[in-house]
């Protein structure tokens, strides 16, 4: 079992050369929710050449789209995503400089091998435990298509965010190996 | 017969909206807390631990258990005895929807196919509806998740692929659909009847207690084997490898034409979320 590690976002290549699959990190800094309609805005801008909503450059991206938070809270339930419908959109966003994406579930091969190329690492949170996630959330505000509702962009401060590194930039998935280990014929 | 007002079915699915996306069945508690005495992986404890942890957060502090508070599927079991009155019936169901998700703050996520539009109050409902005996009117609101509902599949089966036919398909489905659903995972398999039907079977098996098996020992069986060989598989909780893949197989059998042998199999994730109400 590979020890806990506590990191800082945003990342750099550095940072995200350091982590392994099956690494457990608790994450603390900036990170950006987008799901779906958010990634083909986002894509889009940047088919035309135009400014972002948020610097991307080290950025990390958490596939979520929360509940309505509740009065005098910060933020609703709010885990994470199936990644997959993300893979058309994710190789546009490590080019820009993204160094990492958490959600949950299996990643394409281009994905995967576009990590390595572009150096941005694959989180998984775990699925369908948003109201416990949401406690590592410190702050959140909608910066971009607020129009979206729970796809707008949101930023937000996170403390000791639990995740784990599914794919890495050398071309593993956790999702594989844990399958190998436990499988039974 | 009965009177029943639609005012007071508005009330209860306000109601269960709420309660089924903040407090798990206890059955599915039971059987998750089963899971983490019997997990190997370390990971796979891991997991669990966090599921339960968010199952207590969410029960004491109201909030949703999953951000995806799902399509509202209802099933209505009616009373031929029973008179709806004060206005239209699937009506009041659709405003108690309406209510339960605004007051709730449950997440809104039904939109246009095309547009991908909003329509901002988690509605239009999708109601199933059977007429039973008696003089009450049973509604059982499942909430269902959109993780779980995109990885499940349908097969028209050849008559000669037979009960193995029917097992490699429920596997193979669960193997494909890897840690996407959220696994550990309760499969709901439909066998038999027409195209539409199999699929509706398939979806009310899930609304079935864990630990119930089917009452045909048949089929009890298959659901036993089922159960091992998806749990051989090794994807875990949350598939990253571990010996709970699935919490159980629930499957429910209609008699099909002679050229056919329809299969389903809908998925639902380990915040395996339905409430009942009898008014």
């Amino acid at each position: 079992m590979n020890k806990t590690k506590k990191i800082c976002v945003p990342l750099n290549d550095i940072d995200v050369a350091k982590l392994n699959i099956g690494d457990e990190v608790l994450l603390s800094g900036i990170i950006y929710s987008a799901r779906d309609a958010a990634h083909k805005k986002l894509v889009g801008l940047i088919s035309m050449g135009k400014k972002l909503p948020f610097d991307v450059q080290g950025s990390v991206i958490y596939y979520v789209g929360p509940s309505p938070t509740k009065p005098g809270e910060i933020i609703g339930s709010a885990g994470p995503t199936t990644s997959g419908r993300m893979d058309v959109y994710a190789r546009e966003l490590m080019k820009m400089g993204m160094k990492g994406m958490i959600g949950k579930g299996n990643r394409s091969e281009k994905i995967i091998k576009s990590g390595q190329k572009y150096k941005c690492v694959y989180f998984g949170a775990t699925g369908g435990v948003g109201a416990l996630l949401a406690k590592s959330i410190k702050q959140s505000r909608i910066i971009a298509y607020e129009e979206l509702g729970p796809e707008a962009i949101r930023e937000m401060i996170v403390e000791n965010f639990p995740v784990i590194v599914i794919n890495d930039i050398f071309g593993n998935d956790l999702y594989k190996e844990g399958i190998k280990k436990y499988k039974k014929d | 017969m009965r009177e029943i007002g639609c005012l007071e079915i508005t009330k209860a699915v306000d109601g269960l909206c709420k309660d089924a996306n903040f407090l798990l069945p206890k059955d599915v508690i039971k059987a998750l807390e089963k899971a983490r005495e019997n997990e190997e992986s370390s990971c796979g404890r891991a997991v669990l631990d966090q599921i339960l942890k968010n199952i207590q957060i969410a029960t004491k502090e109201k909030i949703p258990l999953c951000q995806d508070c799902g399509t509202a599927v209802v099933f209505l079991e009616i009373g031929q005895d029973v008179h709806i009155v004060g206005g239209n019936f699937y009506n009041a169901i659709k405003q108690g929807v309406k209510k339960g998700y605004k007051n709730g703050y449950l997440r809104k996520s039904i939109c246009h196919c095309f547009t991908r539009k909003n329509t901002n109050d988690n509605t239009p409902v999708i109601i199933h509806t059977d007429i039973v005996p008696g003089d009450k009117l049973k509604i059982t609101f499942c909430p269902k998740g959109g993780g779980s509902e995109n990885v499940s599949t349908l097969k028209m089966l050849k008559p000669a692929q037979g009960i193995d036919g029917i097992k490699n398909f429920v596997v193979e489905s669960v193997k494909q659909a890897g840690a996407n659903p959220c696994p550990p995972v309760v499969v709901g398999v439909g066998i038999g009847g027409t195209f539409e039907t199999t699929a509706l079977i398939a979806k009310k098996a899930l609304l079935r207690k864990i630990g119930e098996h089917n009452k045909d020992s048949e089929i009890a069986n298959l659901e036993r084997e089922c159960l091992i060989a998806i749990n051989n598989l090794g994807i875990g909780p949350a598939g990253l490898g571990g010996r709970t893949t699935a919490l159980a197989v629930h499957i429910n059998m209609l008699p099909c034409h002679i050229a056919s042998m329809p299969a389903v199999v809908n998925m639902n994730c380990h915040s395996a979320r339905h409430k009942e109400i009898t008014l």
